[in-house]
């Protein structure tokens, strides 16, 4: 992992040749949402960039974690590489297998790939949502929802799909008997659970996890998290995992990325990230996460950001965090100069001025 | 040892619902010292908002009903006395917090208006010196040109903006007591730190006791004196912060500690869940009702319900059997201390 | 794989659900009741009524007969209900009680009718505006705008003039109930379309609706599996409601003239007529068909309220 191919990362690879342990490279990716005025006709008067030229890969077999707060972009960047969105610019290579020697084989491009290589794909990557209220069809029977991808695909018959929609049931710790029984009957834990069997269904090679375990009491996520963590070392499966609380992000992930209003900031391995964060952002966020220990949080120094997220309609110039970080030279070339993402230790990409490493605890 | 301030004694409060009754605090007593800060932690479902509730007397009727028991304030029993009595002491000697600061407010109305209102409630003051109290309660939780945004409606503030306004609004009275109910699960975790250390450092200057609602172990750790939590409408454990966090004597609380994921983790390890879900408060288990999920439970589990009891040397523990068992806290750092 | 034991559910289909919240709703439930009887009582009217066969369905007094001279030897051809006559008859002697019970298949006609013909119109209007943003969405609104914006009743009685003027317009539709139900049809349909397309815009967004496109399910799969079933209780409610109403301007109609046609009975045309000898103190006629309107039109309306709060997922109804 530590070899210093990552140079390449950032050049831009038309035909997508990808070295073969790289299942999913984002290049460049842009999501613009118009903003619109006018009923009659609709004028297009400005533009909330989401995802502002984002690049990273994932690795197989890893789990990448994407954190920031709301507005950050993640889960946008998480729909767009599902092409759940259109992305406004930039390309989504994924190589979903390797030839038999282990090669390369060729890439498609998600971004721009037609219908047909786009269902192609569909099989090979899913998502898990954040809400397992919203998001299960309140219409169908579990059997119905976990069993619908087998059936868009055209996958076995009707007996055959019965079959597999048990096997996973049992594969995500509920009983076979709740098949027929409808989402609004479960609990919120137990629901989440039904989404992981869904997206398992067609024995998908990379899973996105867009904020899977938010909404579950503590409990209840620890049960979801050993699940997805017993799920990846048995199926071999390659998680891009995206949340706002840093410290479920650190229990998953091999390597954490941080976003702040589409752009991305700081990504690095997860011991990195944690242990010797770079970014003033990436410093705030980890000293603002509580920490179950009284001891530790008496002693704690908190770097408190002042004033609010700016509105991603009308982002700073410069870097877009230089309005409320506290090492800001702005005016200055803070608040002109886009920061370069670069990588300050290998592995360790940062995109700020002033890179400095803080230890937090 | 000083007088508490409010005590809760026997506390029930019950739901009627389509399937059945709801036993949705179930029993509770505690109290509360002047100056004390109080964590109430526990999942959904636990009755630790209703608690909030039915000390405020905000439980609507006729779905929900306080069956018994007494909130004891100052030698007046706040379930026994006339509602006009009672309005009188919500947001003047008790405040409270809501979860959800986009909705707390009413987006019709000026901040200042809402503020203003609420002083003039609450003080025999006039409207030009209850807007000086506004203005100067509004900057007490640092919002810039407090006296200029005293005019903004609530929808020209940022949730973690409104947020300070409504412990402007909660602390404009100087209340004793200050129940917050999640005052910062809706917001970003950069913004909860900022309105944490704001809360502390307002109920420290000011001597006020607060009561936290909460979720999240992490948020007591940093905030409260004294930790309760709650489960299916019990409390199950009670005591000091480091008791609780060091010295849990509940196979729930350490469980419960065992599902959280840590910043400080330093190796990937497995975490501990407790099995299972919990109960439907309609249908609660005999005996202990943390007893379905229980690694330890016994037969005596199944028939007794556990009460609160004093462990020498700890804290106060609902559990049979606490001092046969010897639950390890592996992971916080402060424990090996 | 850790074994979970979830909290004990007890399998309630959606179906028992519905049942039962539909069951606790008393009024609804009466109505239902009504609406069944009413509906029955319609179809089976040629069974019990008409016994000669008459063109306009009303049995006729035997005509002219002693017992109904009057004591100055007229000829007595409306009488006030009794025994034979329960609700009386009419002023040229036909049988108020037959003919109540045959106008109100002119009623159901038009309410079923018209409401089957707004629900699909709508839904298929509303489905695709609401999942297609952008130039569908504006076409099919602005139409939707254009229909709403038509007068309802000028251009009924424009419609109902024009109409057998029209050689290639097939006979029944001009004469009998079912040209109305067409035309307030072709009418109704705008409001829901609205209702519609706002709960699609919505349900839109859903993730659910996100995971089914995730898994590669096409729109067809997405709209009609996913989205209508959910959107199914505003427009049955909706439904309801344009029943009610198509059964009173049909009503309005067929007062005023404009409606099906005369000897064909309706309780429109009936309440006119009625109206048009009640000063005279001959109340039978209008306060039958009147009386049968009412009936129906609150029946119509207390079961879609209570369709609506038994389909409503986040309704609970507390016990007394």
């Amino acid at each position: 992992m530590t070899d210093v191919e990552n140079t390449s990362q950032f050049e831009s690879t038309a035909t997508g040749g990808m070295p073969a342990d790289v299942m999913l490279r984002v290049e460049n990716l842009v999501k613009e949402f118009p903003i619109n005025r006018g009923i009659f006709l609709k004028r297009k008067v400005g533009a909330v960039q989401a995802v502002s030229d984002i690049t990273f890969e994932i690795k197989r077999g890893e789990t990448l974690g994407l954190v920031g707060e709301s507005g950050c972009g993640k889960s946008t960047t998480a729909r767009s590489i599902l092409r759940l969105l259109e992305p406004t610019s930039g390309d989504v290579w994924f190589q979903s297998e390797t030839d038999d020697e282990g090669e390369p084989t060729e890439a498609i491009n998600i971004a721009t790939a037609n219908k047909d290589t786009l269902r192609e794909m569909r099989r090979e990557m899913q998502i898990v949502f954040q809400d397992p209220y919203a998001s299960l069809n309140p219409r169908m029977t579990v059997a119905g929802i976990i069993s619908e991808p087998l059936l868009v695909h055209g996958m076995g018959n009707q007996q055959e799909r019965i079959e597999r929609v048990k096997e996973l049931l049992k594969v995500v710790g509920l009983s076979p008997e709740h098949a027929n029984r409808y989402p609004h009957e479960f609990s919120g834990g137990q629901r989440q659970r039904i989404g992981i069997a869904r997206a398992l269904a067609l024995n998908p090679k990379m899973i996105v996890l867009d904020e899977p375990v938010s909404a579950l009491d503590v409990s209840i996520q620890a049960q979801v998290l050993n699940l997805l963590d017993d799920l990846q070392s048995e199926l071999g499966l390659t998680y891009l995992f995206i949340a706002h609380d840093l410290s479920v992000v650190r229990h998953i992930s091999d390597r954490v990325g941080v976003m702040y209003l589409g752009r991305m900031v700081e990504l690095a391995d997860r011991d990195a990230l944690y242990d010797e964060p770079m970014h003033p952002y990436t410093h705030a966020l980890l000293s603002a996460v509580p920490i179950p220990d009284p001891e530790l949080e008496r002693n704690r120094q908190r770097v408190i950001l002042e004033g609010d997220i700016p509105s991603p309609a009308n982002p700073p110039p410069g870097c877009r965090f230089h309005t409320r970080c506290p090492i800001a030279q702005a005016p200055g070339i803070c608040s002109e100069v886009v920061p370069e993402f670069r990588e300050m230790t290998p592995d360790h990409f940062v995109a700020c001025h002033f890179p400095e490493v803080k230890k937090l605890f | 040892m000083t007088e508490p301030l409010l005590s809760v004694k026997d506390l029930r409060t019950y739901f009627s619902t389509e399937e059945g009754i709801v036993r949705a605090v179930d029993g509770i007593s505690f109290d509360l010292m002047p100056g004390e800060r109080l964590g109430v932690v526990g999942e959904s479902g636990s009755g630790k908002s209703v608690t909030a509730m039915s000390i405020m007397r905000l439980v609507e009727p006729p779905a929900g009903e306080i069956v018994t028991g007494t909130v004891t304030y100052h030698g007046r029993n706040l379930l026994a006395i006339t509602e006009d009595e009672m309005r009188a002491v919500r947001g003047g000697q008790i405040a409270m917090i809501f979860q959800d600061p986009m909705t707390s407010l009413n987006p019709v109305y000026t901040v200042g208006d809402q503020l203003i209102e609420t002083i003039m409630l609450h003080q025999d003051v006039n409207k030009r010196d209850a807007r000086n109290v506004a203005a100067q309660a509004l900057s007490d939780v640092q919002i810039p040109n407090a006296a200029d945004r005293l005019d903004d409606y609530p929808h020209q503030f940022s949730g973690g903006m409104r947020q300070r306004v409504m412990i402007a609004m909660g602390l404009s009275c100087n209340p004793e007591v200050l129940i917050a109910d999640e005052p910062t699960t809706a917001l970003d975790v950069t913004t909860q730190a900022q309105i944490m250390d704001l809360m502390l450092r307002l109920a420290a200057d000011r001597g006020t006791a607060v009561i936290l609602i909460t979720h999240d172990l992490g948020v007591v750790a940093g905030f409260c004196d004294n930790v309760q939590v709650m489960y299916a409408g019990g409390i199950v454990e009670r005591g000091s912060n480091d008791d609780i966090f060091y010295r849990p004597q509940h196979p729930y609380t350490w469980g419960l500690l065992g599902s959280m994921t840590r910043l400080d983790e330093e190796q990937q390890v497995r975490l501990h869940s407790i099995r299972g879900a919990p109960p439907s408060v309609i249908d609660l288990p005999d005996g202990c009702r943390f007893r379905p999920r229980c690694d330890f439970a016994t037969d005596r589990c199944a028939q007794e319900l556990p009460l609160l009891r004093k462990i020498e040397g700890r804290g106060e523990v609902a559990c049979h059997h606490a001092e046969e068992l010897d639950l390890e806290i592996t992971r916080a750092v402060g424990a090996a201390g | 794989m850790e074994e979970f034991e979830g909290m004990a559910v007890e399998p309630v289909t959606q179906w028992q659900l519905f049942s039962t919240r539909l069951r606790r709703h008393r009024l609804a439930m009466v109505s239902g009741v009504i609406l069944l009887l009413i509906g029955l009582i319609a179809l089976a009217a040629p069974l019990f009524t008409c016994p000669n066969n008459e063109p306009e369905c009303g049995r006729l007094l035997p005509h002219p007969t002693d017992q109904l001279a009057e004591p100055d030897g007229r000829l007595a051809t409306t009488i006030a209900p009794r025994g034979d006559y329960p609700f009386g008859t009419d002023e040229v002697g036909r049988d108020v009680l037959s003919r109540v019970v045959h106008g109100g298949r002119a009623s159901l006609i038009v309410g079923v009718v018209t409401g089957l013909m707004v629900a699909i119109m709508g839904s298929i209007v509303g489905a695709f505006a609401g999942y297609y943003p952008g130039a569908i969405d504006q076409g099919l609104m602005r139409f939707t705008d254009l229909i709403l914006g038509l007068p309802l009743l000028p251009v009924a009685i424009v419609v109902g003039r024009l109409l057998p003027e029209l050689t290639f317009v097939p006979e029944f539709m001009t004469s009998g109930p079912w040209g109305i139900a067409i035309l307030l049809g072709s009418l109704l349909w705008g409001g829901l379309a609205r209702i519609v397309r706002a709960e699609f815009l919505s349900l839109r967004e859903k993730e659910f609706v996100e995971a089914a496109r995730a898994a590669g399910a096409n729109d067809r799969r997405i709209i009609f599996r996913h989205i209508l079933p959910n959107a199914m209780s505003p427009i049955i409610v909706q439904t309801t409601l344009i029943v009610g109403a198509a059964i009173i301007i049909e009503a309005a109609l067929s007062f005023l003239g404009f409606g099906v046609r005369p000897p064909t009975p309706t309780w429109g045309g009936m309440a006119a007529a009625g109206a048009g000898i009640a000063p005279r103190g001959l109340w039978w006629e209008l306060a039958f068909s009147a009386s049968a309107l009412i009936i129906t039109v609150l029946s119509v309306n207390f079961l879609g309220d209570g369709l609506r709060d038994a389909l409503d997922p986040t309704q609970t109804i507390e016990r007394k």
